[in-house]
């Protein structure tokens, strides 16, 4: 396994790394420079323009006119450079250097430059943003220790969110489990498996946004009398039924809404399933054919609890996305027909009745919320530490 | 590419295939093919009513277009031009990659440097602090948003690149640095011990060996944060904003709703431009990508 070469030259060569490194890093606050600033494309390109002599294209661009497109395009490229080049100089700029310390301070620094710069993005993007919203969710404007943003959730506007979160909870995620479970058992037993599996997923790489305007279309209301060009009210109209403006209706908006959700999300339970039930032993669906059990019995009481340590990881994961749930309701209605919901609403605190203080109770009922889930992960990683 | 000659009933690796033949009759068939074309029906009459003429889409339902396909009068690239130059879908397109591939190649660069740190480098601390990590896998984004506003409002990054890239960047590390971590640390450990006997320091052990090694988990991890990403509309609204030089598809496509409610010959057109990049990823890559679900949600 003699993969990797011993270094061998001495000499100059073992500064070339670090020294190469560096002028990376000189390069890379260069680009941070121009990255900065919002115009720095426009103006990067205008002294390009310059130097070569087009003074005309130069300055149309420093007037925010002109090739645009293109200063976009250069700071798209120097924001690869910058971002993918840049942190690659870095870590093996630093790391050679780090390299050539003693071997004592080299093994004690080494992990810090490895695992460095992932703990402090964390720390700044993570756990010291966590701690500050929980700390200004028990705070009023002026800094002073309330309780009010907490108190005001007990009234009717904030119960209700609280209410449609639950639904979407129970609703979205069970729906996903059941007919992801349904659809692995039916498509497991199909010869061409794969074609129907890949339908069902694909709308997983869809956006919320784009599977909105989608179901939006769906749903799409006309009043009675003029041709219905959404395609649930055309089945409505069709049978004889008055058409419904389905999304300004509460409560039904709201399983409209969920739908969405879950014809996302379908296609990746299924997938988890699938793989599941596949690993399930073929001595054990014998021994219950064996043992009388129809096709039925056999995948609700054989196949179904063998795979239930995926069935919970499926259903935590939609369940977390339900509970933070914002970009179906945003772009559908917004929240403005009782259909609100804690993201949502937190969205608004935030940016339409700038009132921080309350939307940080909100994102902290959240983060309450996925607790247990956290405690799981962590249980089980333990585990799995303890094993291997 | 699996041989179509291949017999039906030829027992493969299980023991006894769980798919009995009497099911596999008529109703099974029927309500499979009743199932996708259920799926597939709303992305259709996307699809349809975005090469529709205008004057149509509000007279008659879509479905009716596909009864008389061949008449070519009725279909139309228009929308797509309106869109794309007048509604800034274009500019917005290019925004979205500007914002995508930095915001997947950092992440997965930091992370990978970070899992194999945790993985095969002893340090004090190290089982403390990936267990932060795994702590934070599931630490809703909007605990993050007002402190991190505030911070971006204090350093000039609100509504530039380089705030989203950092954000997305943060967001996106712990479930790219555990997903890592469960790969790289499963690497045999012969591998390490031969390579530090040979004289290999971390840093070419890492570029060396484990990169190359980790290709298929990368690669998966890279399709997780491309979508997540591309398909994002939180994080862009709060640190980027609405303004039409740094606005990306999510936001366009939502402004334009916004615009141009009933509009639905624009609005398909847009929804479908915003998806052709991750249906195009998730066709050619569909492997990698069901890996990447996999690895993401089951823990071997």
């Amino acid at each position: 396994m003699a993969v990797v070469a011993r270094t061998e030259s001495p000499g100059l060569s073992r500064f070339v790394l670090p020294i190469a490194g560096l002028i990376g890093l000189g390069l890379c606050v260069g680009g941070l420079l121009v990255l900065l600033d919002p115009q720095g494309g426009a103006n990067l390109l205008a002294s390009i323009y310059d130097a070569l002599g087009n003074t005309a294209g130069a300055t149309d661009l420093r007037n925010g006119s002109g090739d645009q497109v293109i200063a976009k395009l250069l700071l798209a490229v120097i924001a690869l450079a910058v971002g993918v080049g840049g942190i690659w100089l870095l870590f093996i700029g630093v790391g050679s250097l780090v390299s050539l310390l003693q071997a004592k301070w080299r093994d004690r620094i080494l992990p810090w430059v490895f695992a460095g710069p992932a703990l402090a993005l964390l720390a700044v993007f993570l756990v010291y943003p966590a701690a500050g919203t929980v700390l200004r969710s028990f705070q009023n404007d002026l800094g002073q220790f309330t309780l009010a943003n907490f108190a005001v959730m007990i009234e009717p506007e904030f119960t209700q969110i609280l209410r449609n979160n639950v639904i979407w909870l129970i609703v979205g995620t069970g729906a996903s489990v059941v007919l992801g479970l349904i659809f692995a058992g039916l498509f497991d037993r199909i010869r061409r498996e794969s074609l129907a599996k890949t339908i069902v997923f694909l709308p997983l790489a869809i956006s919320l946004v784009g599977a909105s305007v989608i179901w939006g279309f769906v749903y799409a209301w006309q009043p009675a009398g003029q041709p219905q060009i959404g395609l649930l009210n055309a089945i409505v109209v069709a049978f004889g039924g008055e058409p419904i403006p389905w999304l300004q209706t509460s409560p039904i908006n709201i399983i409209c809404e969920i739908v969405i959700l879950v014809w996302l999300q379908t296609g990746f339970a299924m997938v988890v399933f699938s793989a599941s039930i596949k690993g399930v032993s073929g001595e054990v669906i014998e021994a219950a054919r064996l043992d009388g059990a129809s096709e039925r019995q056999l995948f609700v009481r054989v196949i179904v609890p063998m795979i239930r340590g995926s069935i919970v990881t499926v259903a935590t994961t939609i369940a977390i996305i339900t509970l933070k749930i914002f970009d179906i309701v945003y772009v559908t209605t917004g929240g403005r027909f009782n259909d609100d919901v804690v993201a949502n609403r937190m969205f608004q605190e935030i940016f339409q009745f700038f009132e921080e203080g309350r939307a940080s109770a909100l994102a902290t009922l959240l983060f309450v919320a996925v607790l247990p889930v956290m405690y799981i992960n962590l249980r089980n990683f333990r585990r799995q530490q303890a094993q291997g | 590419m699996t041989a179509p000659a291949r017999p039906i009933e030829a027992p493969q690796a299980r023991v006894a295939p769980w798919r009995p033949a009497f099911l596999r009759s008529v109703p099974l068939r029927l309500s499979v093919l009743f199932i996708c074309f259920l799926w597939t029906l709303p992305t259709l009459g996307l699809l349809v009513t975005s090469v529709r003429d205008p004057k149509n889409i509000t007279t008659s339902g879509w479905w009716t277009a596909l009864l008389h396909p061949f008449e070519a009068n009725q279909w139309t690239l228009s929308n797509y031009q309106t869109v794309i130059s007048s509604d800034g879908m274009g500019d917005a397109f290019i925004n979205s990659l500007i914002v995508t591939i930095p915001s997947v190649a950092i992440p997965i660069t930091i992370a990978a440097f970070a899992a194999y740190a945790f993985a095969w480098i002893p340090f004090r601390g190290r089982g403390i602090l990936f267990t932060i990590v795994v702590a934070l896998l599931v630490v809703p984004i909007q605990m993050s948003l007002i402190p991190i506003l505030q911070i971006y409002a204090a350093g000039n990054l609100y509504g530039s690149f380089l705030g989203i890239w950092l954000a997305h960047t943060g967001f996106g590390l712990p479930l790219a640095i555990f997903l890592l971590y469960n790969f790289i640390s499963q690497l045999p450990r012969d591998l390490f011990e031969s390579a530090a006997i040979d004289g290999a320091t971390h840093l070419q052990t890492f570029i060396r060996l484990v990169l190359p090694l980790s290709i298929p988990a990368l690669g998966a991890i890279a399709i997780f944060q491309f979508l997540w990403v591309w398909n994002d509309l939180l994080v862009a609204l709060v640190f980027l904003g609405p303004g039409a030089e740094v606005r990306v598809l999510p936001t366009a496509l939502y402004n334009l709703i916004g615009s141009r409610g009933g509009s639905w010959h624009l609005l398909t057109a847009g929804a479908f431009i915003t998806m052709v990049v991750p249906l195009l990823v998730f066709l050619l890559l569909q492997r990698a990508f069901v890996r990447g679900i996999l690895a993401g949600s089951v823990k071997s």
